[in-house]
Order: structure tokens, then sequence, then C-alpha cells
């Protein structure tokens, strides 16, 4: 039931504005990919082109070793929630579901054999005789899990199925979606530009932006060595902040980084000979920068606002230099806006970016 | 302030008065005074004698009614299916964006622009006798010619092909609208289902745009009911009456032989089978839906 998916040299063009340019990616059968990018990048295209909505404007699509981006798109073996559920108003629930099946011609006890045991997973059985319109968002979305599921597709794929829902609904269905994976371990792609989302679900997550996936990995290999520079800013909350690279002398042990509003800073990290250093710079996420207790001597940060989430606090403020930067802190936090505080973190816990945008990372966790 | 808000004033009957002023002089008084007319003597010469339902049983027995009434519920159930029918294929057809299926959309509607007598003059030239475009193209196949406009049978059919002519924009456009009102992607779930052109179409689409058919169907229902200007101007209402409509027979009545109170009468019965006939449509469409 699941299919390994290959897409080689995808490319979409919409007039001439070029969409998705040379997109190559494999994907394991029973894999839980998630398409995440900024809005507008190409994400739905990609899947709708997978899906059979789109036309391929160069390269090929294969699922379970079989070419598909020629078939039309029932033919493909893949189902699609839409973000919008796409339910037909004018059938019930069951006959929603089953709407796929009476078309391959599938026998009626069939068809009703799957879709009870569809909608007993998904625990709507009680409401296989109503009409789309007098569901709640959530349960239409579960129909919609439901309708994909009875046709028993070598691939499922998601558009945003979780973004009409409330933030605790979302959250409920993320983990049914997770189990759901497991329990069918069919081959999935989740497109979404909720990183919550993509860090939770996917086993892989796939960076799409300006046409090309910029980075492809494990949720935490992504979040833990960013590719790129735009990757580091793109995932993560709050954003890595950035502080730029003045001056650089190798070291005993790496390079030592002049870093504007922070001084010199040893790094145990080996950068290539072609390392551009104008515009290079240094990234650090909230968590690995701490808040000094008073009289160490650190970086001095000047407090704007104190974000408390309760189990921590963000603490949001500017260098001497005017950069702004992020800190962590416990949730009993004492820093109020206003105070002038020392931070300190690990040189290690640095990420390096060069003048194109390339990230490098401390030697060790390569 | 809720309060004040919601505590009505006669002065707020000032914003709705100038529609009720033109709602009661042009549709209201006349209803009733129809009614009243209906029931009394009036002629040319006026002064109202009252009759009770007199008028009613005169038109009731009288058999050029009988025709006139037979003569259009034909008609109608003939054009107002055709119209339906070839709205929504048209509709269908246009259903697209290219530059050429909106110039023909426009073609299509360009005719329900045109007045009654335009109309019936371009389908005269059509089928008249000898010269008309039909009769050439029956002379050029060698067949006999068929006198269109002076054939019992065909003289209502070629009202009703005028007709159909003349009104097809409307149902058109309503249905288009319609149409183009049912998400795309109901579309692409239904290609990911595997639904062939056929399913979409009984499955999806028309269910979709049922009400409007219904609606289109009752709005036909009414104004086919009231046929006149194309059958006086094409066939005068003959021959014999084959053509000639209700709206015509009260028309002559009131109009030609002055008999007010009788023609009233039988516009009463007009309005009663058109009310009769399109509660009767709504009726067989509600009823299939709780099915
Ligand atoms: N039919 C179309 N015609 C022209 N351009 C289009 C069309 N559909 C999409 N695009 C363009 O293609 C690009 C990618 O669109 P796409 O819908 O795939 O973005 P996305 O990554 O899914 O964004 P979002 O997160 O907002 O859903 C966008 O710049 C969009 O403007
Ligand atoms: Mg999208």
């Amino acid at each position: 039931m699941s299919a390994p998916i290959e897409i080689a040299n995808i490319t979409k063009r919409y007039g001439a504005l070029t969409v998705l340019e040379d997109i190559t990616l494999h994907i394991e059968p029973g894999e839980f990919v998630v398409f995440l990018g900024p809005s507008g990048c190409g994400k739905s295209t990609l899947l709708r082109m997978i899906a059979g909505l789109e036309a391929v404007d160069g390269g090929t699509i294969s699922l379970g070793g079989e070419r598909i981006d020629t078939l039309p798109p029932g033919k493909r073996g893949v189902a699609m929630v839409f973000q919008s559920y796409a339910l037909y108003p004018h059938m019930t629930v069951a006959q929603n579901m089953g709407f796929g099946l009476e078309n391959l011609k599938t026998p009626k006890n069939e068809i009703a054999r799957r879709v009870q045991s569809a909608a007993e997973t998904l625990e709507i059985a009680h409401l296989l005789d109503r009409k789309p319109a007098k569901l709640s968002g959530g349960q239409r979305q579960r129909v919609a899990i439901g309708r994909a599921i009875v046709k028993e597709p070598q691939a499922f794929l998601f558009d945003e199925p979780l973004s009409n829902l409330d933030a605790a609904l979302r959250g409920r269905t993320r983990l049914e979606l997770a189990q759901l994976h497991q329990r069918l371990g069919a081959t999935m792609i989740f497109v979404t530009h909720d990183q919550v989302e993509a860090m939770t679900l996917a086993d892989r997550i796939v960076i799409l932006n300006d046409r090309r996936i910029e980075q492809m990995g494990a949720p935490m290999e992504i979040y833990q060595r960013p590719a790129t520079k735009f990757v580091a800013q793109f995932v993560g909350s709050p954003a890595m902040c950035f502080l730029p690279v003045t001056g650089m002398t190798d070291a005993a042990q790496g390079v030592t980084l002049d870093v504007e509003g922070a001084g010199k800073i040893e790094i145990d990290v080996r950068l290539p000979a072609g390392f551009r250093r104008d515009g290079a710079s240094v990234g650090i996420r909230a968590e690995d920068a701490k808040v000094l207790d008073r009289g160490q001597p650190g970086i001095a940060v000047g407090v704007k606002v104190v974000e408390r989430l309760g189990d921590r606090a963000f603490i949001y403020g500017t260098l001497d230099n005017g950069t702004e930067f992020v800190v962590e802190d416990s949730g009993r936090s004492t820093v109020a806006s206003g105070d002038v505080i020392q931070i300190g973190f690990d040189p290690n816990a640095l990420h390096i970016f060069d003048g194109d945008g390339r990230a490098y990372h401390h030697s060790e966790e390569a | 302030m809720a309060e004040s808000y919601r505590r009505s004033r006669w002065s707020n009957a000032l914003f709705v008065a100038p529609y009720l002023v033109v709602f009661f002089a042009l549709l209201v008084f006349p209803l009733f005074w129809g009614m009243w007319l209906s029931l009394n003597k009036v002629d040319l010469f006026g002064g109202g004698q009252f009759i009770g339902l007199r008028n009613y049983a005169r038109v009731l027995s009288d058999p050029v009614f009988h025709q006139a009434v037979r003569n259009t519920v034909v008609f109608v159930a003939v054009s107002v299916p055709t119209l339906v029918g070839l709205g929504l294929f048209l509709a269908l057809a246009l259903n697209k964006t290219t530059r050429g299926s909106s110039f023909l959309r426009g073609l299509y509607f360009s005719s329900s622009i045109l007045s009654v007598t335009i109309v019936t003059l371009i389908w005269r030239i059509v089928f008249i006798p000898n010269d008309g475009l039909m009769a050439l193209i029956f002379n050029v196949l060698g067949l006999e010619p068929i006198g269109f406009l002076s054939t019992k049978g065909w003289s209502l059919f070629s009202v009703g092909v005028a007709t159909v002519w003349w009104c097809i924009g409307l149902p058109m456009m309503l249905l288009l609208a319609a149409l183009q009102q049912i998400p795309a992607d109901l579309y692409e779930a239904a290609a990911l289902d595997n639904a062939g052109k056929w399913r979409v179409l009984t499955r999806i689409t028309l269910p979709s745009i049922k009400p409007t058919i219904m609606l289109v169907a009752v709005i036909q229902i009414v104004m086919q009911f009231q046929l006149f200007g194309q059958a006086l101007i094409m066939t005068n209402g003959g021959p014999a009456g084959s053509s000639r409509p209700i709206v015509m027979y009260i028309y002559e009545t009131a109009f030609i032989r002055w008999d007010v109170g009788m023609g009233a009468a039988a516009s009463e019965l007009l309005f009663v089978i058109i009310l009769c006939a399109a509660m009767f449509q709504y009726w067989i469409s509600s009823r299939k839906e709780v099915a």
C-alpha cells in the first residue's frame, strides 16, 4: 500500500514566471515528508503536480516505479486532502467517502465495508448519513481524510489540511495524523507553512524557497544544522538572530571571528577555502544564549520586551550597536523591559554563514 | 441605546414611503381593481354594473378561450423545457474563460435586448412564404415548402422558435452564473476520485445548480404563459385561432370587443393558472429534495 515517489527534474512555469525549477526528490515508501516554505514558494504547486491537477513543464514523476505524470489524476493511485476539504455538498458523508470507489465499479458491499471501517478509525461512524453542511470544521476534515483512506492509495497528499482548524483541534488532529501514518504505513506528503506541524509530523522536511529545494533532512537536522541562512531564519521560533562578521583570523582550533556588537569569538569550525568573507554573519538561537548573573562579563543587551510563556520567557532587546537580539530565560525570569542585562553563549552553538548564505556549524556535530 | 434603536418611530416609514407609493399605485391597486372589474359588466362606455361571477361563467364556456388555454399550455410545455435545456447546454458549453466563449456568451445574450417587434420581424423574414429563408432553403433542397405561419401546428411552432431565440439569453446567463459559483476544487476532488464526465455532470454540476434550474424554470413558466407580442405580429393568432395565446384572447376581448369585464375575468384566470403552474413546479422540486 505504500510506494516510493520519485520526482526528477521537475519544472513548472506559469507563463514567464518560473515557480519551480529542476526539483529532484526521492521519497521512501512509507515516509512522511513535509513540504515547508514561505507563502507562494510553490509547495501546493508541487503537490498538485504529483496529484495530476497541474501540468508538468519538465521532468518526470514516478510512483512505485511507474511513471505517473502522464496519467490522469484518478489513475495515479494517490489521494489528496484539500485545504478547503472539497467535500461534495450534495452527498452524504458515506456517499462522499464512497464516490471514488463507486467510480471504479467496486462492489457495493466492499464500498460499505471500507467506508464503515474508515469511519470507525476516524470516529465519524455516527455521521455517515449527514450532509457536509451539517458538520463542524473538524468533522469535515475527518471526512476528507476518510475519503482519502477508503481509496487505499499508494500515497496520501495533504495540502495544509489543518489550517482551517482552531489551535486545540489542530494539535489533536496532528497527533491523530501521526498515528494514522503509523497504522497505515502509507507514503504521505504534507504541505504546510506551520513549522510545528512540520517538526512534529515529518520523517523528513523539504524546505522549498525561490524555485528550489533549499534543504531536505530530518526535522532536528534542519533545526540544528540548517544548510543556509534562509533555512536558519525560516525554521525556529523566535527566529534566529544574526550578527554581522567584520573580520576573521585563523586560530589554533578553528577561527576567531570579529563579530559586530559581540567582539572577538573563537569557534571550533572548519571553513573551506571558498568561504566568502564579505557579508558573512553568525547566527544564534534564543535557547543557545543565556542571561548571565549580575556582574559577570558578557554582551550587554538593552531589554525592550519580555514575552512570558509560562515555562520560559523570551527576552527581546538590542545590542549596543542596535542589532536585535533574543535570548531565552526561565519562566521565573525577573528581567523587565528597560533593564540592561549581560548575556553569554557557548561559541560552538553559533552558526556561521558566508556571504552566499551557506551555513557552517561547530565541527563536532558533523 | 439599544432601546432607542429598537423603538419604532412612524417617521421611519418615510424611508420606505416612496417605494410603497409606487408599489400600491402600480401593483396592489391595479390587482384589486382588476378583480373588481372582473365582477362587473364594463364596456367602452364605462358604467360598471355588478354581475357577480357571470363574466367568469362566460369566459369558461367560451370555446375560443378553451382553445387559447390549450394553445398556451402546449406552448409553455414545449418552450419552457426547451429554454431550460438549451440554456443549460449553452451554459455548460460556454463555461470557459476563452475569448471565443465570452464572445459567444455576448452573442447569445444579445438577442434578449431586442424588442419584440424586431424579433418577430427577423423571424417573419425567416418563415414567410415564397421569399423567406426557410422557403429558399426548402426550394434549394427541392422540398415542398411549408407555410410556417399559415399552417395549423406550424404557426405555433414558429412562434415558439422565435420565442426561444429571443428569450434564451436570460436562462443561459443565470445558469452560467450558477456554474461559476461551483468551487473548482470539487472538480479536482472528482478528478482524483476517477469520476467520468457524465458522473461529474450528474453528481456534482447539476445538483449544485439545481436551485437555479428551478428558478429559471419558474421564471420562464411565468413569462411564457404571457406570450403575446410574437403571436400577435407573426401569426395574429392564426390560422383559425390555432396560435392564439390567452393574453391575445384577453386583448381581443377587452380592447377590440371592449368587453372589459370579461377580459378582466380572463386575466384573473390566467393569473390563477400561472400561480398554480409555478407552485406545482416548486412543489415537484421541493418534494424530490426530501426523498
Ligand atoms: N494558476 C496560476 N497562474 C499563475 N500563477 C500561479 C498560478 N497558481 C499559482 N501561481 C503562482 O505560483 C506560485 C506558487 O504558488 P503555490 O500555490 O504553489 O504557493 P504555496 O507555496 O502553496 O503558497 P501558500 O503557502 O500560500 O499556499 C505563486 O507565486 C503563485 O502566484
Ligand atoms: Mg498552498
